[in-house]
């Protein structure tokens, strides 16, 4: 009988232990449409960044099922092993063109690209400004990050003038090279496109506006609206020969000061 | 008490949470993992806010927020 009040106190203290452990909720982890997978990208790289806003927009606009994602020639090539939905190859820049396809056979699927800028901008040129010209329904993520990554770095179209690259070791000269293509607004002048805005992810707070602004896009595809893309000013350390911290310095300082965030065009309010 | 979790093994160590966790108290671990990599690690787990910062700017998506 003596016992009973130390059994009480051991037995309100374990519950309470145990009460105290349930409200520990986990208010942040991975998102389901991706994979547990280890992503092949080097430290710091801002792919992996980009993969999780878009399988959280997946995720919580409830596509998991229906989506169909076009994977581009570049450092994202294995994005099928990273998200958890269908995901298949498209020659190099060629995922635009690959997208109307599936997007016109499969009208009630949601299909994006993703697509890097020596994809995007440089092989794949013509692809992109007729799929926009046409307003295709497909949303496109564009990782901007000033060189050819995947190949280690050579100069792409999207190169800042000056900028050091395997090819440009002496700095991009107008002269020579040509200029930085501005595609958003390159886009913004055809009538077939709809949304189109550059976000970066150098911080917290541009992370947040980057997935709104993914989330807008393929919400404007699931209305029907047409063509959007989001351009997504990343970091590439390894190939800028920088460490992660400098180049997310870099990109803050330099790299979106030739490409300034923004809403560059947005039809889908209209 | 607000808390994070890192997966050692997927930690590519590139210090980008440490830089963006406003209480700095994240640090990095005096072992490697199979990688090579230091990984981080939550340090003073005392000051930890649960804000989330740590997991917007992973990019390889290994933290995990318990609140």
């Amino acid at each position: 009988m003596q016992r009973q009040p130390l059994l009480l106190i051991f037995f309100t203290s374990y519950s309470f232990f145990h009460l105290k452990k349930d409200f520990m909720q986990k208010i942040l982890s991975k998102p389901e449409a991706l994979k547990d997978a280890t992503l092949s990208y080097c430290p710091g790289c801002g792919h992996g960044i980009i993969h999780r806003l878009v399988a959280e927009c997946i995720d919580e606009l409830d596509l998991r099922e229906k989506t169909i994602a076009v994977a581009p020639v570049g450092c994202a090539v294995f994005a099928y092993d990273y998200f958890n939905f269908d995901v298949t190859e498209a020659p190099h820049g060629r995922p635009p063109a690959v997208a109307t396809g599936i997007k016109r056979t499969n009208p009630d699927k949601f299909v994006f690209t993703y697509q890097g800028d020596g994809d995007i901008s440089a092989i794949g040129m013509a692809e992109t400004i007729h799929a926009a010209n046409r307003g295709e329904n497909i949303s496109i993520i564009f990782v901007n990050n000033a060189n050819y990554g995947m190949t280690g770095g050579q100069m792409a179209p999207t190169t800042l003038i000056g900028q050091v690259t395997e090819t440009t070791p002496f700095g991009r000269d107008p002269k020579r090279d040509g200029y930085p293509i501005h595609l958003c607004e390159l886009l913004a002048t055809l009538e077939g496109t709809t949304y189109l805005e550059r976000v970066s992810i150098y911080n917290p707070q541009n992370i947040i506006k980057a997935k709104k602004a993914i989330k807008k896009a393929f919400q404007c595809q699931l209305d029907g609206k047409g063509f959007s893309l989001v351009e997504v000013i990343s970091n590439c350390p390894v190939d800028w020969g920088m460490t992660p911290l400098d180049s997310i310095k870099w990109t803050e300082e330099t790299f979106i000061k030739t490409f300034p965030l923004g809403l560059v065009k947005d039809k889908s309010e209209a | 008490m607000p808390t994070i979790k890192i997966n050692a093994e997927k930690c590519k160590g590139c210090s980008l949470c440490l830089k963006a966790c406003p209480k700095q108290c994240i640090s990095f671990s005096q072992q490697f993992n199979k990688a090579g990599y230091r990984w981080a690690t939550l340090e003073k787990e005392d000051a930890c806010i649960g804000c989330g910062f740590c997991y917007l700017v992973c990019p390889d998506v290994c933290i995990e927020v318990y609140k």
